[in-house]
Parts: C-alpha cells; structure tokens; sequence
C-alpha cells in the first residue's frame, strides 16, 4: 500500500503487520475525503491513527466491526463530526457497518504526518504545502514559500489565519496571485 | 457561535482512564477542570462575536478561527469534566437520569458556577481592546498549557499538549497586533493605551491561587499559576516595549471570577448564550 510508508507516523509505519483485513479498511479509509479540502484523504491527512478489527476482544461486538481511531487536526476543526460521519457511511458501503471510533488529543496531530502524497496533492491543488518540520519553531515570516501557481519563492505572508485554521494565506510578487499554504502545525 | 447543542459526542468518547486520582478529591478536579473550560469557552464566545464585523477580511477570519480553536479546546476540557461527573456521581442538579454531557455543563450553570478569569468576560470594545485581551490571555496560557503538558493527568495533559500548538498561534498573532497597534498612528496608540487602561486591572487574577489550583498543585496535576506570573509579565514587557506601550506599575488587580464572583458582563454573556437551552430545555438541532 503505497500510502501507508510515512515513517513519521508511528501507526502507519507499522504497515509491514498490518493483516489483509486491515489493510483493506485503510484503503476505504484512503476514499474518505477531509470535507474542508477535499482533495486530501483523511489518511494523508494523518487524521486516521490506527484501524483494528473488531474481535471477541477488540470492540465493537457484532459481525462486521472496526475499531477507527482519529485525531483532529485543531481543536476547533468543525469538520470532525462530519469526518465520523464519512468513515460510517464509507465502512457500512464496504461492509463494515459496526464502526466504533475513538478520538485521542496525544500525540497531537502535526503537519509531520502528512504523507508525501498528500503534499503533492495539496500543491496540485493550488495550496502550498506545510515546509520543514513542525519543531523547527520559526516564525512564517521567515518561510520561503513557493507559489503553487508560478513557483516563485518572492512571495509574502498576507495573514496568518486563512480560509480554514490549518492555513495561513500568501500572495505571490511575481504573479499576483494569493494563496493558501498549509501550516507547519 | 456556540457549542452546538447536538454535539454530545456519543460515538467520539475520549478514550483515557482517570483511575489515577485515587488521593485527589474528584470535585477539585472537577472545580480544575471547568475553570480551564470556562476561560477557552467565554473568550471563545466573546471571540466569535467579531464573526462578520472585523476590521478587514483577513483579521476577521483571524479572530474567528481564535474563537473556533477557544470554543474546541472548552469542548475537551468539558468532556472530560461531564466524565468525572458521571463516573464519580457528583450530583449536577440540573439533570437527573441521564449522563451529564459538555453542553450542559456550557448552559445550564449560571454566574456563580461559572470559574473564569474577569478578563475573558470584560467586553470586546474596539479592535484594540479584543486584541489586548487576546494577547493578556494568551501569553497566560501559552505558559499554563506548557507546563500543564507535564500533569500527571494523562487527559489534561493531552488536552494541554494539542491546545499549545494553537495557542502559539494566538500568542504571535496577538503580540503582532499589540505592536502593530501601539507603535501604529496616534489613533491606534491612545486605543491601546486605553484597553491598557481597561484591562490591566484584570491581569493580576491569572496567577492567583483557587483552591483548586491548590489542591491539583499538591496532586502534581496542576501548575503553580502564581509562579507563571514572572514569565507573563517578561513577555508582555517585551511586547510592550516594541510596541512603544508603557507597563503599568499598578499592583491593585480586581478578582473573584475563579471563585464565580464575577463582573456585572457574565450575566448578559450567559444570558444570550443560554438562552435556547434555557427557553427550549433540551432542544437540538
Ligand atoms: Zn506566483
């Protein structure tokens, strides 16, 4: 599976154990689209922590279970219940209509998680993608971002909150034309 | 804006034991917790009142996407005092028969049982006033959140260890703003110092001690808020510096808002935030 690779993310780097069965309810998972920015899955988001198949041990009981457990990227992110709501209605379609999910707050999402993939989305997509890593403590006026339009790196920061909390919006001084870059978080 | 009152988070339960406190009074912590909430949700709530009504585009986002994380981070904090309501059957007279949820403990207590801080509930003002107040309280918590990550309380501590990430947002963006504002034009330097003038008066209560701020002290789950104070005001009289603002010399602080005695502004902020649970118990949406 070519998304779960990031060796950033503890759960996910532990693909190589994962059974078939799981790793066919991370592939629906990779379906289920952030609803804020849709061209990103919640599994390039590094929303999705860890998937277990519901046992005589492990619940919920039933046929068909999962166990999903999630994070949210802010603490605000009005689109967490909608989130659940997506990965019921992907599972159920899938077979897998006994779904019970957690949410844990530790660790705390970071941008570090985001696969590859999905940063390569987020650039096609017209949003530059989180630089560096989040323990680099630099201010984002130090960030050469580069426009995701005419890639140039003359750009400057406009404010830090954009459109939704996990961006903050640019403009470019070559082209003119603003855009949303993804938070280092 | 506002806890929606259909999100009881049935399918979303956190997921932690709190089977650690057996030496610590669960009403303290309680009383801890819903301290904490109160702060995040009523400058939250202050917060999204500038939903619409920024001074540009860009800084009403700003200043909506504080009250969002506020108003998230109130839900946690709340959460997780419904749960030790519920597991340690301290009465919530407001409810009987039922689990006591987040929304509950948001809208139906009244002044008195509210524990925040007078200076979350001071009125918006002007621009230059919601931005002091913003950057008062998020110097304050940017310190709290980063020692409270150290708790023994897995839950606050996870609870402190998300909100920190934003509230290092809210912190530089604030700071930002004092400055801006304060070494701006003449108009935007005698706003400052007026909200200067409002607000000072409400600091000093951010590092008094309650005694439950005593009681999670001597449990290793809470942090010593008196001691935060000198970090505080480093960072203020830094800001302030750049921003050509003088600190004040006042030691005279008002409070009692930790103990629920609070300014005469709570009362009409609950007023309109309660009043759909109050007039219509138990609606949802
Ligand atoms: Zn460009």
């Amino acid at each position: 599976m070519s998304t779960v690779s990031n060796h950033n993310n503890p759960e996910q780097s532990s693909s190589i154990n994962l059974t078939e069965e799981e790793k066919k309810v991370w592939a629906i998972l990779e379906q289920v689209a952030d609803p804020e920015i849709p061209v990103l899955s919640i599994v390039d988001l590094g929303i999705v922590r860890s998937v277990k198949i519901a046992t005589s041990s492990i619940p919920p009981s039933g046929g068909g279970g999962a166990l999903i457990t999630i994070t949210p990227t802010y603490s605000g992110c009005p689109a967490m219940d909608m989130i659940s709501t997506n990965i019921r209605i992907a599972l159920s379609e899938n077979g897998y209509p006994n779904v019970e999910i957690y949410t844990v707050l530790s660790p705390a999402w970071t941008t570090d998680w985001m696969t590859e993939q999905g940063k390569e989305k987020l650039r096609a997509y017209g949003i530059a993608p989180p630089l560096g890593k989040s323990f680099d403590q630099k201010y984002l006026e130090d960030l050469k971002v580069e426009c995701p339009q005419c890639h140039s790196n003359n750009t400057k920061l406009i404010s830090q909150f954009g459109s939704t909390a996990c961006k903050a919006l640019f403009q470019c001084n070559d082209c003119k034309e603003p855009f949303d870059y993804f938070k280092c978080h | 804006m506002s806890v929606s009152p259909n999100n009881q988070s049935t399918d979303q339960s956190i997921h932690f034991s709190t089977s650690q406190h057996i030496n610590f009074s669960t009403t303290q912590l309680i009383n801890y917790t819903l301290h904490l909430a109160d702060n995040a949700l009523i400058l939250g709530h202050g917060n999204s009142e500038w939903t619409g009504h920024g001074p540009v585009l860009e800084q009403d986002i700003a200043i909506s996407n504080i009250a969002l994380d506020l108003i998230g981070q109130s839900r946690y904090l709340y959460q997780y005092a419904a749960d030790l309501i519920n597991q340690s059957n301290n009465p919530f007279p407001p409810v009987s028969g039922r689990p006591v949820t987040e929304d509950d403990l948001a809208y139906l207590r009244d002044v008195l049982e509210f524990k925040n801080c007078i200076l979350v509930e001071q009125p918006n003002g002007d621009w230059a006033q919601t931005i002091l107040r913003q950057f008062f309280f998020s110097a304050y918590q940017y310190f709290f959140y980063e020692q409270l990550k150290q708790s023994s309380d897995e839950r606050l501590s996870a609870i402190a260890e998300k909100s920190l990430k934003e509230t290092t947002y809210h912190l530089r963006w604030s700071g930002d703003w004092v400055i801006r504002l304060g070494d701006g034009t003449e108009d935007s330097h005698s706003r400052m110092l007026k909200a200067i003038d409002e607000l000072w008066m409400f600091t000093g209560e951010l590092f008094e001690i309650a005694p439950y701020d005593e009681a999670a002290l001597q449990n290793g789950i809470g942090v010593n808020v008196k001691e935060l104070g000198v970090l505080w005001k480093q960072k203020v009289t830094a800001v302030f510096e750049e921003a050509t603002l003088p600190v004040p010399q006042t030691t005279t602080f008002q409070k009692g808002g930790k103990t629920g005695i609070h300014s005469e502004h709570l009362g009409f902020i609950l007023a309109e935030m309660q009043f759909l649970q109050r007039a219509y118990p138990n609606s949802q949406w």
